[in-house]
């Protein structure tokens, strides 16, 4: 077949019909992968809440609820459930305080407001300082570990800062903005009452 | 001019990194590691490979004139939907290699192959010459990679080869991308030049 000509109509058409076969193969594909992203993203974030809360038989997605943080903010709160009896939630909370960035963390508590696991979802501090406190705060040496921490007895924060949990090396910016993130999930849930789990401000099971 | 012949251009004679040096951008950006490297460069080698030869296929359809930006369409009708399969089916996968895949549309390499060999060129040679500068790019970026990942944090794909402690940050960093890729640039000339 001989090449198109580079006449106007021909240019149009051509042009016209390659933008419309792309539309129409992005909405195919949008349409037969929308499901399956939304189910996938909804499985990681429930192996997510699972990995920092005690056992529990409900759907947390569906239970989730915006809870209001003591400096005015809202964060999302999946509560966890055992045969209708509260054992723990999940707080969705994230900090701006970071070396570069927002990190995003979901902290798991008990009913009494103890520290049961975390999980970093989302950062971009400095690779080999900063991204380690995706374990330095779970390592049991010295002061490091949060895990197991009463929040009850008021806020965390590092030895710097008059605190008692050690900071990562070469990081305290980076520590600071963790124990923030960590400080302000706890106000979010100490703020809904726990035993009736009645809400400030009931809002949907979105991302 | 064979298949065969077509292939090991990409990889040697014009590799796109050393002898090129096209598409710094998602080369300085996604060495950080030597596993990064790769996995970009698998997914830009799978891209190119269909891109060549649908751009190939259709090229007798498409008038001169307003051939570039019915490229650009065809690049990104490809690299979308991949990256809406790959998060759909593959979430692990989309964990460490998610953030690479839009890159891949804006890549030079994809729109200069499609312009320098795809637009004159069958359908099989063009296939060949997908597979070929793509190959020929995941080596530079897995070799730019582990270069990276050694002098930044002693290891080469999480395999330490040294203790972390004499690991240079700056390797890790943006600033040793550029240093990196130079040295191994100025390395292989010499090298081409003995051979």
């Amino acid at each position: 077949m001989e090449k198109l000509k580079s006449t106007l109509p021909n240019m149009f058409l051509s042009l016209m019909i390659t933008c419309a076969a792309s539309g129409v193969i992005l909405a195919g594909a949008n349409l037969y992968t929308a499901g399956p992203i939304a189910l996938s993203k909804a499985a990681a974030l429930e192996k997510a809440i699972k990995a920092v809360t005690p056992e529990f038989d409900n759907n947390p997605l569906e239970d989730a609820y915006m809870a209001v943080t003591s400096d005015g903010d809202s964060l999302l709160i999946y509560p966890a459930t055992k045969d209708g009896r509260q054992v723990g939630v999940a707080v969705d909370s994230y900090t701006k305080n970071g070396f570069s960035g927002e990190i995003k963390v979901i902290v798991g508590f008990d009913t009494e407001g103890t520290l049961i696991n975390y999980s970093v979802l989302q950062h971009s501090e400095t690779p080999g300082l900063g991204s380690k406190m995706e374990e330095w705060f779970r390592t049991e040496k010295n002061n490091q570990s949060v895990i197991g921490r009463p929040l009850s007895n008021g806020n965390l924060s590092v030895a710097k800062d008059g605190g008692d949990v050690d900071a990562i090396t070469a990081s305290t910016i980076t520590s600071r903005a963790f124990l923030n993130a960590i400080n302000r999930a706890y106000s979010a849930y100490k703020g809904t009452d726990s035993t009736t789990g009645a809400t400030i401000n009931k809002g949907g099971n979105d991302e | 001019m064979n298949n065969i012949k077509i292939l090991l251009n990409g990889i040697i004679k014009e590799n796109p990194i050393f002898v090129l040096l096209l598409g710094m951008c998602p080369t300085l950006g996604t060495t950080s590691s030597a596993i990064n490297g790769m996995g970009m460069g698998l997914a830009t080698t799978f891209v190119l490979m269909c891109t060549n030869m649908a751009i190939s296929a259709l090229k007798n359809l498409i008038p001169n004139a307003v051939r570039i930006p019915a490229y650009v369409v065809i690049i990104a009708t490809f690299v979308t939907p991949l990256q809406m399969f790959i998060e759909a089916f593959l979430p692990s996968l989309y964990q460490s290699l998610g953030l690479f895949i839009p890159l891949i549309v804006v890549n030079c390499i994809v729109l200069g192959r499609a312009e320098a060999f795809a637009g004159k060129n069958g359908v099989i040679p063009s296939g060949f010459d997908g597979v070929g500068t793509g190959l020929g790019f995941t080596l530079a970026l897995t070799l730019l990679g582990a270069t990276r990942e050694l002098l930044g944090t002693g290891k080469v794909f999480d395999l330490a080869l040294m203790p972390e402690q004499y690991g240079a940050l700056i390797f890790v960093l943006a600033p040793g991308a550029f240093i990196a890729l130079g040295f191994l640039i100025a390395i292989i000339n010499k090298v081409r030049k003995v051979s």
